[in-house]
């Protein structure tokens, strides 16, 4: 590589930097000694962390150090996972998600997740995009429409899909595929959305749409990324957190974690030591 | 690299040494039995081939000049020339629409429920194990449930037979207690029969569909049942269908349980005097009579003809059998266009 | 890092993750689990209703209802030579129906079983892709032939064009035209798909070092077939074998036609001979008064076979499951 993952940072963030550093980011999720268990295995060990609203967090660390599993319990998919069970407390903006009158519905509307392999319903899609608030009771047909529309918009994939709404998801290309599948999670309205490693499968073509994609919904969303790929959680992401062996060894502003990693461990990753 | 590996000498010559590599005599009687073993296994697999061609043909040879359309809308008759299966074609057509009915439905609820929400406890498992041993029970077996709770209701309603009326507008629906050997008994036994098979089917169809599917819906939010109900059921459909036919085909040449719980011999009427399908709609009352009335099936009447002491009616019988295992490959020819269907259009 | 947890919204503002009490649709979704779980239950309800009914039928009698084993000994039962139900000395001796079963199911089995595991063989062996892409589907058919269509070709084509040229007319048997052999034949035609696709998943699923480390020997496609293959997956096989019995002896339109209606205390396949499944069928077709032992007995055999049955499916099932353990 050419460029150092510092380097990276600092020319795309230009002077934007000086000023979102400035300002202290209200926090929209948070987890406290978080642990997490499949089984006899614990995959997460007492995870403590603060993702500001309105930002991209990246999470980094070699395969297997619990990445997906944490992006899990932030909208308790793990849930479905039998057998397995949690300690500590995960907050979305003050709410404490595992109260026991928490509604996981209610919750995973809010907080959407984009997976690793693009999952496209068997159906069109508009379909594809409608099921979300259709299951949350919308039927005018023409409110649907608009929201299919805006959602393809947001995503980046009107222009290419827009005369063939009715064709199946499944004659779309890998990227298609997948920015499909966040178009999808965009249409229930969540405030955070989850991507677990939404561009690992794609070609880099495709890869620097979805990133491209990722800048712009910012904006409007709290975005977490979990990325093996360390440039991309440098070209994409405000802030950075590295995992190792199931603990968040490391978190602070993408700038920072890659230019001056506190932990030997980070260093030993981003340089390329292991991993 | 030539002169490191000569080509062995060909083996025309059987006096030629290859380095020890020829045929021993030992080797040789071996090789004779592994000859003959291979002959017997594939003679075994050709016998079946065998047994369905003679069948075939014998069933052809035996009904040639007695399967016409007189045979298939006459009604039975003491006569070879004149005896139909029209009164069996009906009560087996009442007997599949009420199997399905009850069946399917269950069968598929319970499908749903063992593969999406039982938990791994023991009863799930005793469920499981209790399905595959259900499957294994003669179907005599089921008969005798279907005559002691449906027929005869355990004698609960004593020797007088009552009828509970219910005016439903258009007609009343008059439902004897107990069910006596009607359309409905037969049906519901038949439904408990092909049940097991209804369940395991939904459950292989339910298990192909894949879990990034119910991941996906359930990311987006939706609950539990929205989720099988609008992505993994679609999905699953045509696979259960698959099943439901094929169970569905097995129930019509069933014939023990029917003997079971009463089917008669001997019918020339249909269940609510309903002879063609315009009957349906110009006729209500006797859709509402027909589940309550007695009937005959396919299979039964080609009892009664195989067991008749005239010759002439193993003629009738074989038409008989040739209608229903036309009405048998047809049911199996769906399932498979349906099966090859979905596996060429959805590919995960 | 700001390590607060200071909320954006009110807890009133977050409320909306919590539901209110419980919702409608929280109540809906387990309003269908529930009715789903009894649609799992129906399954388990049958088969306590075979239980029931055969029990209070033949065993304990419930109100004024005597059981069979209450009117006629269970040592009767087990042990006197005459079924004779219909006449006016009633016997209540299981063992000729016992007897006629395992006359037509053993010949079913001598039958059926080798001829299905060797062509279980060949399809897994030694047949190319495309014989077995189109005999598999013959088997299938065969499959599903209804039993009373091999009831007629039993009493039909077997006995007049292959039993008796070939016993009486040549060997000098008297073979009656009910008989016990042609039951068996066609019984055995009909558990031959059964043995042979659960065997050849059976042989199939041996693993393929299993089979490489035997050609690595030296060994012959007999040897590594015969001596590793077949011993590798006998618990597969006897599983099957275990099933395809069961299935035998609870066969019943085809032996209640082809074998006639006889309760002899014969091992003559000659003869006409009356299974435990044909008494049942013959009882249900005559007009044996309800409440009589005669009309009981019913439940008595039919208990005796739904036990015979399932304790062979259950055997089948753990074999299955132990051989399953082994290679998967
Ligand atoms: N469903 C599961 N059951 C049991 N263990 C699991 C499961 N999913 C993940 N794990 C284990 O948890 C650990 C963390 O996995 P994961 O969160 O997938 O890591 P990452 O996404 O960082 O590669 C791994 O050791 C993995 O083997
Ligand atoms: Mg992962």
């Amino acid at each position: 590589m050419s460029m150092s993952f510092a380097e990276i940072v600092e020319q795309r963030q230009g002077g934007s930097v000086a000023v979102s550093a400035g300002v202290i980011p209200a926090i929209k999720l948070s987890t406290k000694n978080l642990s997490f268990f499949y089984g006899e295995t614990q995959a997460l060990f007492e995870v403590t962390i603060d993702i500001p609203a309105r930002n991209v967090t990246a999470l980094i660390g070699p395969s297997g150090c619990g990445k997906s599993t944490f992006l899990r319990t932030l909208n308790r998919m793990n849930d479905i996972i039998e057998g397995t069970r949690h300690t500590g407390t995960v907050w979305l903006e003050g709410a404490d998600i595992h109260d026991k009158r928490v509604d996981v519905v209610a919750l995973r509307k809010r907080v959407g997740m984009v997976f690793q392999k693009s999952t496209p319903f068997p159906k069109s899609i508009f379909d594809n995009i409608a099921y979300g608030p259709r299951i949350a009771g919308e039927k005018r047909k023409k409110v649907l429409a608009e929201i299919v529309e805006s959602c393809l918009k947001r995503a980046a994939l009107w222009d290419e899909v827009s005369n063939r709404l009715k064709e199946s998801a499944l004659s779309l290309s890998g990227g298609q595929q997948q920015r499909l599948c966040i178009a999808r999670s965009l249409a229930t309205d969540p405030e955070v959305l989850l991507m677990d490693e939404p561009a690992s499968a794609l070609d880099p073509a495709s890869t620097a749409r979805i990133e491209d994609l990722i800048f712009e919904l910012k904006e409007n969303y709290t975005i977490v990324i979990v990325t093996h790929n360390m440039q991309q959680a440098a070209r994409v992401s405000d802030s950075t957190g590295f995992f190792f062996q199931g603990q968040l060894i490391e978190m602070g502003s993408t700038l920072n974690v890659f230019r001056r990693p506190k932990e030997q461990a980070t260093e030993d990753y981003i340089t390329g030591r292991f991993g | 690299m030539s002169e490191q590996s000569q080509p062995v000498p060909h083996q025309s010559d059987e006096q030629s040494t290859v380095n020890g590599l020829q045929r021993t005599n030992a080797s040789r009687s071996k090789q004779r039995i592994g000859v003959a073993f291979e002959f017997a296994c594939r003679m075994s697999t050709w016998f079946s081939v065998a047994v369905l061609v003679v069948l075939l043909a014998g069933l052809i040879w035996k009904s040639w000049g007695w399967l016409d359309a007189d045979f298939l809308t006459n009604f039975d008759s003491r006569h070879p020339g004149e005896a139909g299966i029209w009164a069996g074609i009906w009560g087996s057509v009442w007997l599949m629409f009420f199997t399905m009915l009850f069946s399917v439905p269950i069968g598929i609820g319970a499908a749903i429920y063992l593969e999406e929400y039982a938990p791994p406890t023991r009863l799930t498992r005793f469920i499981q194990i209790n399905l595959s041993n259900l499957a294994g029970v003669p179907s005599i077996v089921y008969g005798i449930l279907g005559l002691t709770t449906f027929v005869r209701m355990f004698g609960a309603f004593g020797a007088n037979q009552k009828v509970l009326a219910i005016s439903l507008g258009f007609g009343n629906l008059r439902i004897p207690l107990p069910l006596d050997r009607t359309v409905l008994s037969a049906a519901l036994t038949l439904s408990l029969l092909i049940m097991p098979v209804v369940i395991v089917a939904a459950q292989e169809a339910l298990r192909a569909v894949p879990g990034s599917i119910r991941h996906g819906s359930f990311a987006l939010g939706a609950t539990k049942w929205q989720t099988i109900r609008h992505q993994v059921l679609p999905a699953s459909l045509p696979g259960i269908l698959t099943g439901v036919i094929l169970a569905v085909s097995r129930a019509i040449g069933e014939t023990a349980p029917l003997l079971m719980v009463g089917a008669f011999m001997f019918v020339t009427s249909t269940p609510g005097g309903i002879q063609n399908p315009v009957d349906l709609l110009t006729n209500p009352q006797g859709v509402l009579d027909a589940p309550f009335e007695p009937f005959t099936a396919i299979p039964i009447q080609i009892l009664n003809w195989v067991q008749h002491h005239k010759h002439e009616f193993e003629h009738v019988a074989a038409a008989g059998i040739i209608v229903l295992l036309v009405v048998l490959l047809v049911m199996n020819a769906s399932a498979v266009l349906l099966r090859n269907r979905y596996q060429s259009k959805v590919r995960w | 890092m700001t390590s607060a947890n200071t909320p954006l919204r009110t807890p009133a503002q977050s409320a909306e993750l919590l539901r209110g009490h419980v919702t409608v649709a929280a109540l809906k979704e387990r309003l269908i689990r529930g009715v789903l779980f009894l649609c799992a239950l129906v399954s388990v309800i049958t088969t306590l209703a075979i239980i029931f009914v055969l029990v209070t039928e033949s065993i304990v009698g419930v109100g004024s209802n005597t059981a069979f084993f209450q009117d006629v000994s269970v040592w009767e039962f087990l042990t006197e030579t005459r079924w004779t139900p219909q006449y006016a000395e009633q016997h209540f001796g299981i063992l000729p129906l016992l007897c006629g079963t395992l006359l037509v199911a053993g010949i079913a089995a001598l039958l059926g079983l080798p001829v299905g595991l060797a062509s279980a063989v060949y399809l897994s062996e030694y047949a190319s892709p495309r014989t077995r892409k189109n005999v598999k589907p013959i088997l299938e058919i065969l499959a599903g032939i209804p039993t009373i269509v091999y009831g007629y070709f039993a009493l039909v084509f077997v006995t007049p064009y292959l039993i008796r040229p070939v016993f009486q007319d040549l060997l000098g048997f008297n073979v009656s035209i009910y008989n016990a052999l042609s039951a068996g034949i066609v019984v055995g035609i009909m558990i031959i798909p059964m043995v042979s696709s659960m065997s050849e998943d059976a042989l199939r699923s041996v693993p393929r070092g299993l089979r490489e480390a035997g050609y690595a020997l030296g060994s012959t496609k007999f040897d590594v077939s015969a001596r590793v293959i077949l011993p590798a997956a006998i618990s597969g096989i006897l599983a099957s074998f275990l099933l395809a019995i069961s299935r035998a002896i609870g066969e019943t339109m085809a032996v209640t036609i082809a074998a006639g209606q006889s309760p002899t205390l014969t091992l003559n396949p000659f003869e006409s001979v009356q299974t435990m499944t044909s008494f049942i069928v013959n009882v249900s077709q005559g007009d044996t008064p309800v409440g009589t032992p005669s009309y009981k007995s019913l439940y008595a055999i039919a208990l005796t076979l739904f036990c015979m049955t399932l304790a062979m499916n259950l055997l089948s099932h753990f074999i299955m499951r132990r051989f399953r353990e082994v290679y998967e």
